[in-house]
């Protein structure tokens, strides 16, 4: 049974995964989330994050491909506050994190003011900038709406949140279109060769930036929709194969209740099947077309049949294993016609023992009931079966067969065979 | 096993014995059944003094009654059956009226049925057993002897086969070939008085060699047995 195993959690190298954070978060959660990862003060990612952007935009660069690649997640508060409290800015800040973030806020206007102010692309680019601009905070609203709409799967947000969550989608739409217009307008006027191409790949490019995280977050959903569906076929296949079997032989036994007998050995065939199918190792299919080619293998199959079909219970006990050659099967042919005589001649005094051993270079079998048991001389020259079957069969491959019958007290043969190789 | 009938009944009628048990299983109709079956105090002897449904249950259980044997289930809430045997490691080994436990399992997986055993089990019985044949069992753990099911006796023979070749500073923990040799026995469906017949030695010292077998159970190399059980998950 596919239980749930915690066990595989070792193989796994990255114990912590990685999550943008949902709470507390200013954009994307990206620091946030970074912050609980490394445990760091959530403020010192965020000052790191506004020093890169300095360095030509590395850090808006870094932060929208950590936005793109890192799925949301619960948590990331683990940050202590302390910490962010008594960070080298300043003392004064304490209990009052609002005033943090305002500054923090103006820190990222200035720097984004420096950055726009550092860029130099030439005479005309100027006006470039401002669409660009409005372009990326455009996306970054709608960005924020995606990650929005998966945490709105999770959680009921209220009312008031939902109308807002609206009005930042339109506004993000707006904004980039907003962005996009001036874009061209300007460029429009500037050149007259390549604006079809340009109009053309600020569409796309567009279109690409608003629908970007919704694709990304998609093909994440699939993957864990899709082990969803893996997980419910598996459950699906041990319904139908309770369904199949046991509520089918449960209806067998209601039907015939009144016979002992018969139900018993319904009862015993399905609880052996469940058995097989609920302990078969990894990657066996459940048909059991194939021959045995282990002895262990073999005895079992062949008391599950003669139980079947004779209605009587057989105990099994095989103590070591060894591959089956020729001689042993004849052993198992012989066994099998012993539990076939206990199952039909001792059968009323409880279940049949069948017991094997491998041990070294022998291998042992005894099968043995406890039936009325007979005498083996008063036993007509013309009833082959043991004389033939088991005690002659063993002799022409080399064994031996030992039959011990006391009247009233049951019988035992027992089977031994030397094996063909080491 | 029309021999073994004889024993559990005549027994109880001939020399008056009682015995207080606690059930423990999650199942109640499994309790209920077992009830039915062998609580009638005034035929077989066996006082059903509390019943219990999961570890913490069976602990509360078996601590305030101090039954004399715990039959007990191995697929249990809360841990099982083996929590069971470790919470209650100080009434099995108390001086007087020490607690018995004699694992009753539908299970005959290799790893529960060493597992309980390891834990310090008296003896294993599969739910297949016949009322008589538990009533049986249930004294003979009274008494402090041990209980095996052929089953059990294979999987203990298996197991030892398998660590066949130890170092030499285990050969304590090996069975002797007499002990092996009457594990065989139970192994291939004999009732002990049957074993006793065949081997020409009294009962009682058969059922001395399968408590050595116990004990040795408990003590052998912990890491070869339990990866040996592991490994193979059949039944």
């Amino acid at each position: 049974m596919p239980a749930a195993a915690p066990v595989t959690e070792t193989d796994e190298p990255p114990v912590r995964k990685l999550y943008r954070s949902a709470d507390g978060r200013w954009l994307g959660g990206v620091a946030r989330g970074l912050a609980g990862h490394l445990g760091l003060p959530v403020v010192w990612v965020r000052a790191l994050f506004v020093a890169l952007l300095l360095a030509d935009g590395l850090g808006a660069l870094l932060y929208a491909v950590f936005w793109i690649v890192v799925p949301l997640g619960v948590g990331g508060r683990a940050a202590p506050r302390p910490v962010f409290e008594t960070t080298p800015d300043g003392r004064r800040r304490l209990r009052k994190p609002d005033r943090g973030q305002i500054f923090a806020l103006i820190a990222l206007a200035l720097g984004a003011a420096v950055f726009v102010g550092n860029i130099d692309f030439g005479n005309h680019a100027d006006r470039y900038v401002w669409p660009t601009l409005l372009i990326g905070v455009g996306v970054v609203l709608v960005w924020r709406q995606a990650d929005n709409a998966r945490r709105a799967s999770w959680t009921e947000p209220g009312r008031h949140r939902r109308t807002l969550q609206l009005v930042r989608g339109f506004a993000g739409v707006a904004l980039v279109g907003m962005g996009l217009t001036v874009f061209m307008v300007v460029r429009g006027s500037a050149a007259q060769l390549g604006t079809a191409l340009t109009a053309a790949i600020a569409v796309l490019t567009g279109i690409a930036l608003l629908a970007g995280p919704w694709l990304v977050r998609m093909s994440q959903d699939l993957s864990e929709e899709r082990t969803m569906r893996i997980r419910a076929q598996e459950r699906a296949e041990v319904a139908a194969h309770v369904h199949d079997s046991v509520l089918h032989t449960l209806t067998l036994i209601q039907r015939n209740a009144d016979e002992p007998g018969e139900v018993r050995r319904l009862a015993r065939a399905q609880e052996r099947e469940l058995r097989n199918w609920l302990y078969r190792p990894e990657g066996t299919g459940k048909d059991e077309g194939e021959e045995p080619d282990s002895l262990a293998e073999a005895v079992k199959r062949s008391a599950a049949e003669v139980e079947d079909k004779h209605g009587v219970p057989l105990e099994v006990v095989v103590v070591g294993d060894c591959p089956l050659d020729e001689k042993l099967a004849a052993q198992m042919q012989a066994a099998r016609e012993a539990m076939v005589n206990a199952a039909k001649y001792g059968g009323e005094g409880g279940a049949v023992q069948v017991y094997a051993e491998v041990e070294g270079r022998t291998v042992f079998v005894s099968v043995r009931d406890r039936g009325p048991g007979f005498d083996l001389d008063s036993v007509p020259d013309d009833r082959m079966g043991v004389r033939e079957s088991i005690i002659g069969r063993m002799q022409r491959n080399g064994g031996s067969a030992r039959l011990r019958s006391v009247p009233g007290g049951g019988t035992e043969v027992e089977l031994e065979m030397e094996r063909a190789d080491g | 096993m029309s021999d073994e009938t004889g024993t559990g009944s005549t027994a109880a009628q001939t020399t008056e014995r009682r015995v207080r048990v606690v059930l423990v299983d999650d199942h109640r109709m499994f309790r209920t059944g077992v009830q039915a079956e062998i609580g009638r105090t005034d035929v077989t002897g066996v006082e059903v003094v509390g019943e219990a449904a999961d570890v913490d249950q069976a602990v509360t259980v078996i601590t305030a009654t101090r039954p004399e044997v715990v039959l007990l289930d191995v697929h249990l809430p809360g841990g099982g059956g083996v929590e069971v045997l470790r919470r209650c490691a100080n009434l099995m080994a108390a001086a007087e009226d020490p607690v018995r436990f004699l694992a009753l399992s539908v299970s005959d997986a290799a790893e529960d049925v060493i597992g309980v055993i390891r834990g310090g089990a008296r003896g294993y019985v599969t739910k297949t057993i016949t009322g008589t044949d538990l009533v049986d069992s249930i004294f003979r753990v009274q008494e402090g002897d041990a209980v095996f099911s052929p089953r059990l006796a294979g999987f203990v023979l298996d197991a030892f086969a398998s660590t066949d070749a130890p170092p030499v500073d285990e050969d304590l923990d090996r069975l002797t070939q007499r002990e092996r040799e009457v594990l065989r026995l139970i192994a291939r469906g004999y009732a002990y008085k049957e074993i006793a017949k065949q081997l020409y030695i009294s009962v009682k010292t058969v059922e001395s060699h399968v408590s050595a077998v116990l004990r040795k159970l408990q003590l052998s190399n912990r890491h070869e047995l339990t990866r040996w059980a592991t490994a193979r998950r059949l039944v």
